[in-house]
């Protein structure tokens, strides 16, 4: 198959750098401005006042969360607003040391899938976790919400700082 | 199953760089024009044409494939630019398979074709609008998190350890080494080499990941009256299943692909598979990361959930073992040039089913392989069966 394979040409930094090849840049200036929706509205609202909720499914009974108007397995509508605890299990984590363009963090980020109590099982959200040592983070941690001064919350999931870990 | 029998009886592609000179157009054609040198076809042979490219974001330029079609010799013909993030590649070569499958074409051209390097500072930048705009933006996520998350949960569920998984990447870069078109192939990467590359996003490493990559991989798909008379040595098109898990990605289980078993099921059924560990002589599934090809040869049942490291361990998946899996490479050698890198698994089935493999051929005179890719919000499972 060698001769099926085209000899393409391979550039280095250097040959852009030093400005051996033509190329063209160009930086879009675009802005956009999101609807929360039906479902997310009411559950940043309650963010607000300090308050995990979920929306349960007549059909499959789940408990949902992140919030949704319809079930995307039943595909009906979802019927209920329930409110959950703002502590959760670790279902999985990381500690990410660089930033999306490689740039290399002094402390480490420690995003993680954390299984809401109240909700249905394996019903996660991504957050962050603090307070911890990272290396002392283990899946099946228990952790509660840090929540921001009340006069601080705007209505959004940073409205939540990150969970630490739960003394029980 | 519907329509006649259909085959892939052409195979092309550029050589994976980090940067080419050449357009995304550019790239497209000297794919396309390879594959059909080597059926000895010509663009009017072709009745209709299938352009898998991913995200416009990547080339900053929007409605990619009318930009790209020139190059995939689509001017004047029916065409169709199918896009399921990673999983395009392999998606591609299905909608190839139903456009004759359907009795409507004779001849489809397949051109794959992705140019990442454009996007500065980093491609990572087009991929930062995967996450949900309102209830994860916020936390300023980045793509590698979602890999590290779903890696970490896949050791954990089944106890395994760094060392287990990174026997893949050494497997694929030293496979590379035999692939005319790598990037980074290594005959004496080590395992060593793997575990002491800098921690990105743990348990995520450097050279657990594969690179960003420039390239373009076209195929010829035909009817089984066309392919009886332009090859001695058509390719059948077996079995094809594609399917997806749920947009909420926090909500799955992510120790198990699960949509990557209903795409292969559908496939297998298709292809009268009973038994795919004793039916499948050759494997590629879609490697971007080592812990992947091991996610996902388990969703494709060719191994047990949890297994799949240890067959990796024990040499099962070599070039010369019972089962080998990934012999071009795979996206972690050759290069993940994201569409293409998926056609390119498809080409690579071709290629061995038919002896052509050259240095990386497996032996044993292996007579049906599987390609498979996974893309999207990581939900889709996209699956092709090939066999002589």
């Amino acid at each position: 198959m060698d001769e099926f394979v085209y000899d393409s040409v391979y550039l280095s930094s250097r040959d852009l750098r030093e400005g051996r090849v033509l190329f063209e840049t160009w930086q879009p200036n675009a802005q956009y401005a999101w609807d929360a929706g039906v479902a997310i509205s009411r559950y940043l609202q309650e963010f607000k006042a300090g308050k995990l909720i979920g929306r349960s499914c007549p059909e499959c009974s789940r408990v949902l969360v992140p919030p949704r108007m319809f079930c995307e397995s039943c595909f009906c509508p979802t019927d209920d607003w329930v409110t959950l605890e703002d502590t959760g299990t670790v279902l999985t984590f990381s500690r990410c040391t660089i930033t999306w363009d490689l740039v290399q963090l002094e402390e480490p980020q420690m995003p993680a899938v954390i299984e809401i109590d109240g909700a249905s099982p394996g019903m996660g959200i991504m957050h962050m976790l603090g307070e911890v040592d990272p290396e002392a983070l283990a899946i099946g941690m228990r952790v509660r919400a840090v929540w921001k001064p009340a006069d601080e919350r705007t209505g959004s999931v940073t409205d939540i700082a990150y969970f630490k870990p739960l003394k029980e | 199953m519907i329509g006649d029998r259909v085959a892939v009886v052409g195979a092309g592609m550029t050589k994976f760089v980090r940067r080419a000179q050449e357009t995304p157009k550019e790239l497209a054609w000297e794919a396309a024009h390879l594959a059909l040198r080597s059926c000895e076809m010509t663009i009017d042979d072709i009745d209709a044409i299938v352009i898998g490219t991913a995200p416009d974001a990547f080339d900053g330029v929007h409605m990619k494939s009318e930009y790209l079609s020139d190059g995939c010799g689509a001017w004047g013909k029916p065409v169709i630019r199918g896009y399921v993030g990673g999983g395009t590649g392999v998606f591609a070569a299905i909608q190839g398979w139903y456009h004759v499958a359907s009795g409507l074409f004779d001849t489809v051209l397949v051109v794959c074709e992705e140019k990442m390097s454009s996007c500065r500072p980093h491609p990572q930048a087009a991929f930062l609008t995967i996450f949900d705009h309102t209830t994860e933006r916020p936390l300023k996520p980045n793509l590698l998190w979602i890999f590290a998350l779903e890696m970490n949960a896949y050791m954990n569920r089944y106890g395994l350890s760094k060392r287990d998984i990174a026997t893949v990447s050494v497997k694929n870069k030293r496979n590379a080494a035999d692939h005319p078109a790598a990037m980074l192939g290594d005959p004496d990467i080590t395992v060593e080499d793997v575990l002491n590359s800098p921690v990105l996003a743990w348990p995520v490493q450097r050279l657990d990941v594969s690179p960003v990559t420039d390239g373009a991989v076209a195929l010829v798909m035909s009817a089984n009256h066309v392919a009886r008379r332009v090859t001695d040595r058509p390719v059948w098109v077996e079995g094809v299943g594609w399917n997806l898990d749920t947009a909420y990605w926090t909500n799955r289980d992510l120790a198990y692909p699960v949509y990557v078993e209903e795409a292969a099921r559908m496939a297998y059924d298709m292809a009268g598979i009973s038994e795919p560990r004793k039916q499948i002589h050759i494997a590629e599934p879609y490697d971007p990361f080592d812990y992947k090809e091991l996610h996902h040869l388990e969703g494709l049942m060719l191994f047990d959930r949890g297994e799949a490291p240890r067959a990796a361990a024990d040499g099962v998946t070599q070039r010369d073992g019972d089962l080998p899996v990934c012999p071009s490479g795979g996206l972690l050698g050759v290069g993940n040039p994201i569409a293409a890198a998926g056609l390119m698994k498809v080409a690579e089935i071709f290629w061995q089913l038919r002896g052509e493999a050259g240095a990386r051929q497996v032996p044993g005179n292996p007579k049906r392989g599987l390609a498979q890719a996974w893309g999207d919000l990581m939900q889709v499972g996209t699956v092709v069966v090939l066999g002589v």
